[in-house]
C-alpha cells in the first residue's frame, strides 16, 4: 500500500516537471552564467568609462589630456571586454563540467550578444554610479533579476505545453504574451524602497 | 539587377521570413522604442543602416575571416558602423536620440544582424547580401511601426505627436490605456500580431 501511495504520488502529485521543474537546470545555468558575467563585466566597463572614456578621464594619465573625450568608443570597448569574458567563462564551464557544456551548446557563446550584458553597461553608463562596488552590486542585481525572470518563463512554457491554444498562437505568440503578463506581474514591484 | 534569387533575399523578409515574426530575432530593442512611431521608425532606418552596409563588408571580407575568430570581426565591424549611426543622430536628430539612449548602442546586440551576418553575408556576394540586409531590415521596421502605431494610438491617443482622437470622444468618457505605454504591452502586442499573422500563413503554424 505503501509502495501504490508513493507510486501515485510521484506520478501526479510530485510530477518532476510541475512540481519541481526539473529539466530546467539549463536554464538555470545560462541564468547563473549571465549573472556571473554582469558581475564581472560591469565593474571593469565602470572602470574604463571612468579613467579612460569620459572627458577628462585621462588626466590621471597626463593633465595635458583633460579635453579629450573618448566616450564614442564605449560601445566597442564594451563589447571587446564582454566578449573575451564569455570566452572565459566558456573555456571555465568546458574545463570543469563537460555534459554541462554539451548541453548548453551553442548558448554559451551566445551569451556575448545577450543585451542584457550590453544593456547593464550602457544603463550603468548612463546612472553615472559612485563607485565600482556600486556597479558590482547593480550588475548582481541584474543578473539575479534576469535569472527569476527566465526560469519562471520557462517554467509556465512546460506547463502551457498540455494546454489547448488556439492554433495561430502555439509557439513563439503565447510565449510573447506571457512574457508580456509577467512584465506586468513584475511590475508590481515597483516603488518598492528598502531602508 | 534583380534576379529571382535577389527578389526573393529583399522580399522574403518583408512577411514570409519576417525577421521578428518568423526568425524570432532582435525581439527586445522592438520593446522599449515603440511607445510612439517617430523613434520607433528612427530605429527602423538606424537598423537597415546598419544591417545593409555590415552585411556588404562581411560579404567583401568573407573569404578572408577566419572562421575561429569571425564573430569577433563581425562585432567589430557591427560596433564600427553603430557608431557611426550613433554620432549621426547625436548630431541630427539630438531629441530622438535622448529618446532611444541606450537602445540605439544595444543594435550591436540585436541578434537579427549577427544572425544574418551568420546565415546569409558569410556565403554570399555583396550584392544579394546589401538587398538581403535591406529585405530584413524593412521586415524589422514594418512590424516596429505597426507596434508603435497601436501602442502610441491606444496609449497616447496621438500619431507622430499629434492629437487624433477628436476631443468630444474624451469629453464623453474616453480614456488613453495607460497600460499601452508600458513595456510588457509591447510583447502582448507582438503576440497578436504573430497570432493574426499566423492564422493567415498556415504553413507557419506549430502543430
Amino acid at each position: 500500500m505503501e509502495e501504490l501511495n508513493l507510486f501515485i504520488k510521484s506520478i501526479f502529485i510530485d510530477n518532476m516537471i510541475f512540481a519541481y521543474f526539473l529539466g530546467m537546470c539549463s536554464f538555470l545555468a545560462v541564468g547563473l552564467a549571465v549573472t556571473f558575467m554582469l558581475v564581472v563585466t560591469v565593474p571593469i566597463n565602470y572602470m574604463l568609462n571612468k579613467y579612460v572614456l569620459q572627458e577628462g578621464a585621462l588626466t590621471w594619465l597626463d593633465p595635458s589630456l583633460a579635453g579629450v573625450d573618448l566616450s564614442f568608443l564605449g560601445l566597442i570597448l564594451f563589447i571587446a571586454v564582454i566578449a573575451s569574458a564569455t570566452q572565459l567563462v566558456e573555456m571555465a564551464v568546458e574545463k570543469f563540467s563537460p555534459s554541462l557544456y554539451a548541453s548548453l551548446g551553442i548558448f554559451l557563446p551566445l551569451i556575448a550578444v545577450n543585451c542584457a550584458i550590453l544593456g547593464a553597461a550602457l544603463f550603468m553608463q548612463q546612472r553615472d554610479f559612485s563607485s565600482a562596488w556600486t556597479a558590482t552590486v547593480y550588475g548582481a542585481g541584474s543578473g539575479i533579476g534576469w535569472l527569476l525572470a527566465i526560469v519562471g518563463i520557462a517554467a509556465i512554457r512546460e506547463k502551457i505545453a498540455y494546454s489547448d491554444i488556439p492554433k495561430p498562437l502555439r509557439g513563439v505568440g503565447i510565449a510573447f504574451i506571457i512574457t508580456g503578463l509577467m512584465g506586468i506581474a513584475f511590475m508590481s514591484f515597483l516603488g518598492i524602497r528598502l531602508g | 539587377m534583380l534576379s529571382k534569387k535577389n527578389k526573393e533575399a529583399l522580399f522574403n523578409p518583408l512577411s514570409k521570413d519576417n525577421p521578428i515574426l518568423v526568425q524570432i530575432l532582435g525581439i527586445c530593442s522592438s520593446l522599449a522604442v515603440t511607445a510612439s512611431l517617430e523613434p520607433a521608425i528612427v530605429m527602423g532606418i538606424s537598423v537597415i543602416a546598419v544591417l545593409a552596409f555590415s552585411n556588404v563588408i562581411i560579404s567583401f571580407l568573407r573569404k578572408t575571416i577566419p572562421t575561429n575568430i569571425r564573430i569577433i570581426v563581425q562585432l567589430v565591424v557591427i560596433a564600427a558602423l553603430v557608431i557611426i549611426v550613433q554620432q549621426i543622430l547625436v548630431a541630427y536628430n539630438y531629441d530622438v536620440s535622448k529618446k532611444l539612449s541606450v537602445f540605439i548602442g544595444l543594435i550591436i546586440t540585436n541578434c537579427i544582424i549577427m544572425g544574418r551576418l551568420e546565415a546569409f553575408a558569410m556565403h554570399n556576394r555583396p550584392w544579394p547580401s546589401f538587398l538581403d540586409g535591406v529585405g530584413n531590415g524593412l521586415g524589422y521596421t514594418i512590424i516596429l511601426v505597426i507596434v508603435a502605431f497601436f501602442r502610441e494610438l491606444l496609449g497616447s491617443g496621438t500619431l507622430f505627436g499629434f492629437k487624433v482622437i477628436p476631443q468630444w470622444c474624451y469629453d464623453h468618457g474616453y480614456m488613453d490605456n495607460g497600460l499601452m505605454i508600458l513595456p510588457p504591452m509591447a510583447l502582448i502586442t507582438l503576440g497578436c500580431i504573430i497570432w493574426y499573422h499566423r492564422a493567415h500563413n498556415k504553413e507557419l503554424q506549430e502543430d
